[in-house]
């Protein structure tokens, strides 16, 4: 059984001898990475069923196709990625070879989270081999089965001198964070992220964030309230609420209340059936514990439940429900709550809604319903966020040309196809120049005059287009 | 004090007034206005601080501030409008974009050795931005904060960009404040500090540190000329640069020839006494000489070596045959001593250079170019110039950061406007076309299942070469297809024309 500075120092010595960089080798990987996922659906399936009660079709669309869906347009784009590229130039630089080098930064370390614990871990691989870097896996403890599954098959598929990965709970992610990475992409919650960022200060290791945050789901204007139930329910109820960009809480007005209460009803019925319990599509919360939160949560609500709040201890099993009347202060407000509850606060303008979600962090996520650009537009400018999206939830982040990433408390720093690549690169300015024109570098030396000086000036000012074109 | 400073630039920011183009844009003009309007006090403040020359001073800070401002005012409406980017299929009707956002409240820490550059370069790209900028200058070139705090109120917004002078109290007062983003130029020391005091409010940073940038000089090579442009590298600002090259390795060979086009390259540029030159800098302060001293303690030097503690002098001086264990190895030497170490060739340089930290940046001088190709492939570092030093600062298309020890981030040019921005993720979508959502909700079946996979596939378009081809393949006989067709109803109708001509004809007559 290795250490972790074993493991650690295998891999530094893999990458110090270069396998990494050229373009064939981190193709193969990534084409060995597109075997695993292919090769091994049903046992994926299986573990994120056993871990979540994922259905199969949550489990192919959100974890596998996002998966392979990346690795594509990874594969196909990496070529033109890794090219260098060439800058503009001032006077002084004209006869020189300018240009950016994305280079691998060395051995990044990944951890990631049990809510879609294959997604959320290889997403961020992808980008960490297409750099060309060596990786170090921590998968969630908690999705237990996805964890053991991936130190199955990642030794079995991927390069064992170049990526690795490390089993255990909070204490050894600790452990293994004394170590020195060249970078850290950690996923989840805000109070596991204090730790990670103190721990990397001590070794001034650059860290990408993704967290989470309360998604605010803003519904006002002319709207089609059938329409907009089904998306937010479908948004919301995806993964039993248990997304990081799942909405996370609704405002709008009593009346639009009103008129989506029963929509949302129907669409329950439609998508769940009267007995949601026995729907193959809802998945699970993932683990007792979870469990017990949410359900504290609830009891310490005061709004009032009107859809759902049926459980069952046993089979981690919550309906989806619908609270109203809740309070800006109430339970259900204090943190994310990644679970099947869906508050409604009413707020009768726009502009209070806006006040309220103002007050609120930095969601990673904002939602608007609203087939009236203006509202849009407003919200979209006097709010801030990591993602946006209207007349739509969750979808933005299926996109790979779309960059993944939390702004504030969320988070910071994104991934997700060339987003995820820059975001393990080091951008290193290159500049190759001729032994010719040192008259003109003359310029600058000593001793100073003041004809130099004007001289220099002229020359290395960034010169706008011509005005005569 | 510092409290009510940030209050008060949070509460403009969150008033939405820096947000508006035009108002950014006027805001740059003012500082520009700055920039122009009081060369000569800056430049007195910097002699007072440091001893610049009072052309090191435009050369060296301020056309590089007054570029980036140009820079800025042309290019922010299209710096900040939104970027659209690629859809897939469920996307296909829908606006996708990524838009510039501001953050909120900057915090800029400058450093003394370019008190004006470090500090404003930063605060072009805040403004840019949209965001708000608390500046830092450091306390250690007092003259150039204190001009500075005097004059940023008199030409920018009060409340969105307050400056706050004092020392290490003051900073780390301001570091327990909540601020959108940290920029930070300095010690890789209190470059942790800084992250530290971040990561308690999970506050992203950007990092300029240093390090030991090496310069390597290969024997094929024009060693003159390449003496002249590192004479001038290492020794101006004394040495005070975090792109200086910190030292030389060559092969012991050279090492000869490199001392003594050094030696001729001094004399030229700073006269045979440097003290009495003009153009030649001091050490910022007594602690710096000290140290820079205590570094040289046992060494001979082959050049210089001179010192007068009253003027916080020291002498350009060259160290050779150094050996890579000494004290002048160990840390950034940030002063006019330049060591030369000896390598036994390219392999060898290589070698020296990983096995140290990251630096911030990497010299070669070479005429091969292959060489200095293979150079850069196997080593790390924050920026790399092959035959010259530090130029790479001076094109702002260029991104300037370090990697590893010598920091994170990048910035100059767009690059600063992109680092202290949120780049959003933005999909406008509609209510109709629900039907093609239907396939995407719950009961599922297979069928519902394989359309909602087909949809969300990416890439749109499929950029294989194999695919390409086949593209250009079908359009050149699709064309080809459609010619003849062309061909053959023009043949068909002249006929008919002819027909009729000749019908014409034979009527005729």
């Amino acid at each position: 059984m290795e250490t972790h500075s074993q493991i650690l120092d295998r891999l530094r010595s893999s990458f110090r001898s270069g396998i990494t960089v050229p373009e064939a080798f981190r193709q193969a990987q990534l084409k060995q990475l597109m075997s695993l996922m292919t090769e091994n659906e049903d046992q994926i399936l299986d573990a994120l069923k056993k871990d979540l009660a994922k259905p199969k079709f949550e489990s192919v669309i959100a974890e596998v196709d996002m998966v392979i869906n990346e690795l594509h347009f990874t594969i196909a784009n990496l070529n033109s990625w890794m090219q260098p590229e060439y800058v503009s130039k001032n006077l002084a630089t004209k006869l020189d070879d300018c240009f950016v080098r994305r280079e691998p930064l060395g051995v990044v370390l990944i951890i990631g989270p049990w809510n879609y614990p294959l997604q959320l871990l290889l997403s961020p691989l992808i980008a960490a081999i297409g750099a060309g870097n060596c990786a170090i896996l921590k998968p969630s403890e908690v999705s237990a089965a996805t964890d053991a599954l991936v130190a199955e098959l990642i030794p079995k598929y991927m390069s064992q001198d170049c990526y690795a990965v490390v089993r255990g709970a909070a204490e050894e992610t600790k452990a293994l964070l004394k170590n020195r990475f060249d970078h850290i992409f950690y996923t989840g919650s805000q109070a596991v992220a204090h730790h990670i960022l103190h721990a990397a200060a001590d070794h001034l290791t650059p860290v990408t964030l993704e967290l989470g945050g309360k998604c605010p789901c803003l519904i006002y204007g002319k709207v089609n309230i059938t329409y907009a139930a089904r998306r937010l329910a479908w948004s919301k109820f995806f993964n039993t609420g248990q997304s990081c960009v799942a909405p996370d809480f609704l405002v709008c007005s009593k009346a639009t209340r009103d008129a989506l209460l029963p929509a949302l009803r129907q669409t329950l019925e439609d998508f769940y059936s009267k007995e949601p319990e026995s729907s193959a599509d809802l998945p699970r919360i993932v683990s007792p514990r979870h469990w017990t939160r949410l359900m504290e949560l609830l009891k310490r609500s005061k709004g009032k439940v009107v859809m759902g709040g049926e459980s069952n201890e046993e089979s981690k099993y919550i309906a989806p429900t619908v609270l109203v009347d809740v309070a800006e202060d109430d339970a259900l407000m204090e943190e994310e709550i990644f679970g099947p509850f869906l508050p409604i606060l009413t707020a009768e303008t726009l502009e209070e809604a806006i006040a309220l979600i103002n007050r609120q962090e930095k969601p990673l996520a904002l939602y608007v319903f609203s087939e009236e650009s203006s509202v849009v537009n407003t919200v979209l400018e006097k709010s801030s966020s990591g993602g946006f999206c209207s007349n739509d939830g969750i979808i933005h982040m299926a996109l790979p040309t779309l960059p993944f990433g939390g702004v504030g408390a969320s988070g910071f720093g994104s991934y997700h196809g060339r987003w995820g690549f820059e975001t393990l690169s080091h951008q290193r300015a290159v500049m190759l120049r001729g032994w010719t024109l040192e008259r003109l570098n003359g310029l600058r030396y000593p001793p100073y005059t003041e004809d130099k000086l004007s001289w220099l000036r002229w020359t290395t000012s960034a010169k706008p287009s011509c005005s005569l074109m | 004090m510092e409290r009510q400073a940030v209050q008060r630039a949070r509460e403009a920011f969150l008033s939405g007034r820096a947000r508006a183009v035009e108002f950014r844009l006027q805001q740059l003009h003012g500082l520009k206005r700055m920039i122009t309007e009081n060369e000569t006090e800056i430049s007195t403040a910097l002699k007072q601080d440091i001893n610049r020359s009072q052309y090191d001073t435009p050369l060296l800070e301020l056309i590089g501030i007054e570029n980036e401002i140009k820079l800025a005012i042309g290019k922010l409406a299209e710096w900040a409008a939104p970027r659209s980017v690629e859809r897939n299929l469920l996307t296909i009707s829908d606006e996708v974009y990524v838009q510039p956002e501001p953050l909120g409240v900057v915090l800029i820490i400058g450093a003394w050795n370019y008190p004006w550059a470090l500090t404003l370069l930063p605060l072009v790209g805040a403004i840019a931005a949209g965001n708000a900028a608390v500046v830092k200058p450091s306390e250690l070139s007092e003259c150039s904060s204190l001009l500075l705090r005097a004059l940023l109120p008199r030409y920018l917004d009060k409340d969105l960009y307050p400056v706050i002078t004092g020392g290490v109290s003051e900073t780390q007062e301001l570091l327990r404040h909540r601020f959108d983003h940290v920029f930070y130029t300095g010690s890789g020391s209190v470059g942790k500090i800084v992250m530290e005091a971040a990561a308690r409010h999970l506050t992203p940073v950007t990092l300029e540190l240093g390090g030991k940038s090496p310069c390597y000089i290969d024997k094929n090579c024009d060693i003159r000329v390449a003496c002249r442009r590192i004479t001038w590298g290492k020794f101006v600002n004394c040495g005070q640069t975090c792109i200086a090259p910190d030292f030389i390795l060559c092969e012991p060979c050279i090492q000869g020839r490199v001392v003594e086009c050094l030696r001729l390259t001094l004399l030229e540029f700073y006269g045979a006494d440097p003290k009495c030159s003009p153009d030649y800098g001091r050490i910022i302060n007594t602690h710096h000489f000290n140290r820079v001293m205590g570094l040289m303690e046992g060494y001979t030097p082959v050049i210089g070596g001179q010192s007068d503690a009253s003027q916080r002098y020291i002498a350009p001086t060259v160290l050779k045959d150094v050996p890579p264990h000494s004290r002048l190895m160990q840390e950034e030497i940030f002063g006019p001593l330049l060591p030369i170490v000896a390598v036994s060739d390219m392999e060898d340089a290589i070698r020296f250079i990983n096995e140290r930290e990251k630096p911030l940046a990497l010299y070669i001088f070479c005429s091969d170019k292959k060489a200095a190709k293979k150079m850069i492939e196997e080593t790390s570092s924050g920026g790399v110039v092959v035959n010259d030093v530090m130029m790479h600062y001076t094109l702002s298309s260029l991104p300037f950061g370090g990697v590893g020890q010598s920091g994170m981030g990048r910035y100059h040019g767009k690059h600063t406007f992109d680092q202290l921005s949120h780049q959003r993720a933005c999909l406008i979508r509609s209510l109709g076309m629900e039907n093609v959502n239907l396939s995407r909700y719950p009961p599922q079946d297979r069928r519902r299942a394989r359309r909602v996979r087909m949809a969300l596939r990416a890439p749109l378009i499929d950029m294989s070469k194999r695919t390409f081809i086949w593209a250009v393949t079908a359009t050149v006989i699709g064309f080809g297809l459609f010619v003849a067709l062309m061909v053959i109803l023009l043949i068909a109708a002249g006929l008919n024309c002819t027909c009729w001509y000749w019908r014409g004809f034979y009527n005729y007559w």
